[in-house]
Order: C-alpha cells, then sequence, then structure tokens
C-alpha cells in the first residue's frame, strides 16, 4: 500500500516500488535525516537517487547528516500556484547547502536541499520571519510531520548560530 | 554581418549548411482558439507547407513535442493526407525546437525520409496551463516530485529563481537592467501585428507590476497562449527549388545538459546556464562566433532567460548580461536585435519555435511587419522602427535561436541567409 498524506491541498503519495524516497522519508518521520552514502566512493548525494553519480555503484548505506547549513539561493514566493498555499504567501523556498560535504567533490558542489523557510514546528513561517532571511542566512532542518513514514525536511533560523550581519535580499525591497 | 573570409562553407563537416529550413507557419497567437490541439497543427502545417510552395506529397517525415498537452503527428498527418516514412512524438518543451531540427537532419541523412516538418500545437491557455494551475495542479504528487512540489515549488518562475537571485547576488545585476528584456521585446512586438501584446512597455511599467516570485515580477513573465507552429526542414540541394531564398542550417546543439540534471543545483554556479556547455559545441560547428551573429533568438519565458543565455553563450562578458539586455544592443537598431517579433514575452508561447520561424523570416529579409510591399509584391522595409513600423533587421546574414528548458538545459541554433 502507498503511503498517502494530505498537505496544504495536495495528495502526497509514496509509491512501493519507490524503494529510495520511501527510505528517505522514513528516516526523516523519525526526524533523524540521512542521505544516501555510496559504498565506493563513500560521497554522499541529494536528493535519493538509483546509483552513484560520482562512480556509478549501486550500493549506498542511509547515513546520519547533520542538517545545517546556510541559504544559498531562495525565492519568496507572492503568487502562489497550489490553491492551499494562496493562505500562506509570502513563502519562501530555500536552497541550502550543508555544511557536511560542501565543497566537495570539487568546489563548486555541494549538497543543496530544498526546502520552506519553517517555524520550529515545521509550519510554513509567518512573514515577519521571511522578511529575516537571504543568502547567507544559517539554518537547521526541522520537519513537517505529514504522515507515518512520511515527513518534509524543512528549514528554520538558526538561532543559535552566528548570523550575517545582513544575509543578501532581493534588492528592490 | 557577412561570414569571416576565412570560413569554409563547403565544409562538410558536422552537416554544415547542408540543411535547410524550407517553410515557416503557424496560426494566430489568441486566448480562447475554439479548437483542438490537432485543428491548431493542421492549421500551423498548412500554413508552413504553402509557405515553401511544396504539397502534401512533399512531406514525409513529421515530428512534434508536447508534455503531454498535446496531439500526436499520425492525427495532423491523416487530416492533411500526409503519408509519412519517419514520425516521432516526444516529450519536451523548451529547448526541443533546435534539437529536433538536429533529430530531422540527422534522420534525412540517414536516408529514412527526405523532408521533415517538426510542429507544437497547444492550447496553453485555454487546455492545459504551463504555470501549472487547472489540470496541472491536480496531480497527485509522488516521486521527485516530492522534493518539488510538496514544497509550493512547482512552476517554471518558482524553479528557476533560484538561478535569477543567485546571479544577482553572484554579479550585481539589478531588476531594472533584466526589466530591459522586456521593454525591448514589446518594443519589437508592437511592429509585429501576430503578437498578443502588442503595447509598449517600458522598465518602470515591469517594476511597478506586481510580484510573482522574487525576483519576478508579473511582467517579466511570458504570456500564454492558444496557437500552433510548423517548421520544414530539408536538403539544401533540394531547397534550392523553394519559394524563397535559402536559409541554411550552420549548426545545432541539442538539450545539452549541465552536470546532474536531475537536480542541476548540486552543481554550481548556480547562476550559469546550460549554453556555458552548449556552446562548446554551438560555436565550432558552426563555424562562427557571437560577434558573427546579426540578430538573436533567446528563450524568453522569463526576462532573466534572455539575460543568462545570451551571457552564457559569450554575447558579452559573465556577470555582465545585465548591461548587455539595458544598453540597447538588443534592441531593433541596435547591434544585435534580439526576438524580433516579441518572442514569449509578448508575440505568443509556443515552446521555442515562434522565434526560429521569426529568425528564418528575418535572414529571407522578409519579416511580416507593416511595410508596404513593392511592385515586386514583396514588402519594402523601412528600417524605421517606429512603434507599428518595420521590424526588419538590416543585412540580416546570420542569426543565433538559443533554446531554454531550464537552467540546466539548452539548445541552439545558427542559420544564415545563402
Amino acid at each position: 500500500m502507498p503511503i498517502r498524506a494530505d498537505y496544504l491541498g495536495m495528495s502526497l503519495s509514496l509509491d512501493d516500488l519507490d524503494v529510495e524516497n520511501l527510505a528517505y522519508f522514513k528516516h526523516c518521520a523519525q526526524h533523524n535525516f540521512r542521505l544516501q552514502q555510496c559504498e565506493d566512493c563513500k560521497l554522499l548525494r541529494y536528493p535519493p537517487t538509483t546509483a552513484c553519480p560520482w562512480c556509478m555503484a549501486a550500493k549506498a548505506k542511509w547515513t546520519p547528516v547533520e542538517g545545517k547549513g546556510a541559504v544559498h539561493s531562495y525565492t519568496e514566493v507572492h503568487h502562489a500556484i497550489q490553491p492551499a498555499f494562496k493562505a500562506h504567501t509570502p513563502y519562501m523556498v530555500l536552497l541550502v547547502d550543508l555544511d557536511t560535504q560542501k565543497g566537495k567533490p570539487s568546489s563548486e558542489e555541494a549538497l543543496r536541499v530544498v526546502g520552506n523557510l519553517a517555524s520550529p514546528d515545521g509550519k510554513l513561517a509567518p512573514p515577519e520571519m521571511v522578511k529575516r532571511v537571504g543568502i547567507g542566512t544559517r539554518v537547521r532542518m526541522v520537519f513537517a510531520d505529514l504522515a507515518p513514514g512520511l515527513a518534509l525536511p524543512q528549514w528554520t533560523i538558526d538561532e543559535a548560530a552566528t548570523q550575517p550581519e545582513k544575509p543578501w535580499r532581493y534588492p528592490q525591497e | 554581418m557577412p561570414l569571416p573570409a576565412d570560413t569554409d562553407t563547403s565544409s562538410p563537416r558536422y552537416l554544415r549548411d547542408k540543411y535547410a529550413i524550407v517553410g515557416v507557419g503557424e496560426t494566430t497567437y489568441t486566448r480562447g482558439s475554439g479548437m483542438t490541439t490537432r485543428g491548431l497543427g493542421t492549421w500551423a502545417l498548412r500554413n508552413a507547407i504553402a509557405d515553401a510552395g511544396l504539397e502534401a506529397s512533399d512531406i514525409d517525415g513529421m515530428l512534434s513535442y508536447q508534455s503531454g498537452d498535446s496531439t500526436f503527428s499520425p492525427f495532423i498527418a491523416g487530416d492533411l493526407g500526409i503519408r509519412l516514412n519517419f514520425y516521432m512524438d516526444v516529450f519536451g518543451g523548451g529547448s526541443s525546437t533546435e534539437a529536433l531540427v538536429g533529430m530531422a537532419m540527422g534522420v534525412i541523412e540517414a536516408g529514412m525520409c527526405k523532408t521533415v516538418v517538426i510542429f507544437r500545437a497547444m492550447n496553453g491557455f485555454s487546455q492545459v496551463r504551463i504555470g501549472g494551475t487547472g489540470a496541472r495542479s491536480a496531480v497527485p504528487v509522488a516521486g521527485e516530485m516530492l522534493h518539488n512540489r510538496a514544497y509550493g515549488w512547482q512552476s517554471a518562475g518558482q524553479l528557476f529563481s533560484l538561478t535569477f537571485m543567485r546571479h544577482m547576488h553572484d554579479y550585481g545585476t539589478t531588476p531594472a537592467q533584466v526589466a530591459g528584456v522586456r521593454s525591448a521585446h514589446s518594443m519589437h512586438a508592437s511592429n509585429n501585428p501576430k503578437a498578443y501584446y502588442k503595447q509598449r512597455v517600458t522598465v518602470e511599467d515591469v517594476l511597478a507590476s506586481r510580484v510573482i516570485c522574487k525576483p519576478l515580477h508579473l511582467l517579466d513573465c511570458c504570456v500564454e497562449t492558444d496557437n500552433a507552429t510548423a517548421i520544414i526542414i530539408t536538403s539544401a540541394d533540394r531547397a534550392k527549388d523553394g519559394r524563397h531564398p535559402r536559409v541554411l542550417i550552420r549548426a545545432v546543439a541539442g538539450r545539452v545538459c549541465k552536470p546532474r540534471i536531475d537536480m542541476h543545483y548540486q552543481h554550481g554556479p548556480i547562476s550559469t546556464v546550460a549554453g556555458k556547455y552548449a556552446r562548446e559545441i554551438l560555436w565550432p560547428n558552426a563555424g562562427v562566433g557571437p560577434e558573427d551573429v546579426d540578430a538573436t533568438g533567446s528563450y524568453d519565458a522569463f526576462t532573466f532567460t534572455t539575460m543568462l543565455q545570451l551571457e552564457d553563450y559569450g554575447f558579452c562578458k559573465k556577470g555582465e548580461g545585465g548591461q548587455y539586455v539595458s544598453d540597447g544592443t538588443i534592441r531593433l537598431g541596435g547591434r544585435r536585435p534580439n526576438n524580433t517579433s516579441g518572442g514569449h514575452l509578448c508575440e505568443g508561447y509556443t515552446h521555442g519555435m515562434n522565434m526560429v520561424i521569426e529568425n528564418v523570416r528575418q535572414l529571407r529579409h522578409d519579416v511580416d511587419d507593416s511595410c508596404p510591399a513593392g511592385p515586386d509584391g514583396k514588402r519594402k522595409h523601412t528600417y524605421d522602427y517606429k512603434e507599428g513600423g518595420c521590424r526588419q533587421v538590416k543585412r540580416c546574414e546570420v542569426t543565433a535561436n538559443l533554446g531554454w528548458a531550464m537552467p540546466g538545459t539548452g539548445s541552439a541554433m545558427v542559420m544564415r541567409r545563402d
């Protein structure tokens, strides 16, 4: 039986055969972020894949990864597409460079993990929090629990971290 | 600009100049076509076949592209009485046109058929909205979509904006610079009787329009329309019998990708797009460079996509795209006008093909503006680019089309006048 969840008006579905995503979201549901680590070259990868993008090896081990990093880029959505998101505008989509494996295997590479800016409880962030975040903001991972075996990793401001004095934000504000 | 003197135009290398586009056609660009994509497709094909001076029996190959939103070649061929020796309907949107031109050349070269028509038919406003609303929004979110749609990260604008924002961060590109693209394309569209949006707009108009998703304002985004487009490819030899001056294909690059194309943001710099890789195929194969190009046709799904492509194909230095698109270069009358039809931002949206059609007409020196016809029945272009006037580029000899699927995938084509 596929795992199903209704989230912000969307019907989410995790298929039985989608073993990579089943494992990924199962760990998220346990609030234990893990990525596949290649058993040959030992590199971590995101999002889930069926082989290693660097050495083609098939075998990988789900390895705990610290959910901390800095915003690499973002968009702030004011005109939502999905109807249920309209109540939450403006919302942010963040692309976050994990601290883990940043700059490897080449200087331009990083584990860049997508998520919304969220409150610590995993719900979409309120407007006053959106205004504080830009490129360079330090964030930590939280989870939106949707169903047994399915939680979405999200990002919230890492209040314990040293933040850049002024994160880069879109200039026309 | 004429080709460099040391260009060997007889070179068989890469099929350079061995194939030609001999016919182009389209429907009106509209919202509310009142017909099926099958009806739109046959309409565009009939126009392209008539433009080429051919008959249905001259066409024996067909290619189309779509994303689950259109009819298929067998229906179009059947409706028009075309017996096919080859056809294929592929999945894809932007970046398909140039890639399929390359495929058409390949199948003709292989002796599989002689003349190929490529079409794109879509009710992009009335039926399946590219922006992701309506039918597209109702699809269950599963598999790879769990890593994007589930985050409200779904439409092209939402998906690409991470690249756009990072470019502004990395290079100081400003919203006003990029808005220059809309201003230029609207100027061109005002001289295109076919264009859906003919009104000229200013940089200030763009910046004053509402924000869709940062950094995109409403007027940074293209229009969604109902329409079909078609182009006909055959050998340069066969093209000698055509009705128009020959438009020869110098080189194509098709769906060239950045690394990790499953999720290209893993590999930076994310402010660089696939043109960086495609140009390594395009320019050597074409035997010309950006400096030899008289007019460009960029995939302007957004103002930013034009800026990024022109930059990464080498029309300006990396990071100077904002300056390039705002200093007059890309406007009619400038050194290298871009999207002289108004493009996707203003003319209409058919996933890249209308910009190829426009450049074919530019190279024929016969764009369909409002210039009066002379005694020989051909338009006498005034080169006066005032509103409602001419949009023919003077001495247009070489053009480049830059196709785009997303920041990580691009296609391109160089054409020249015989």
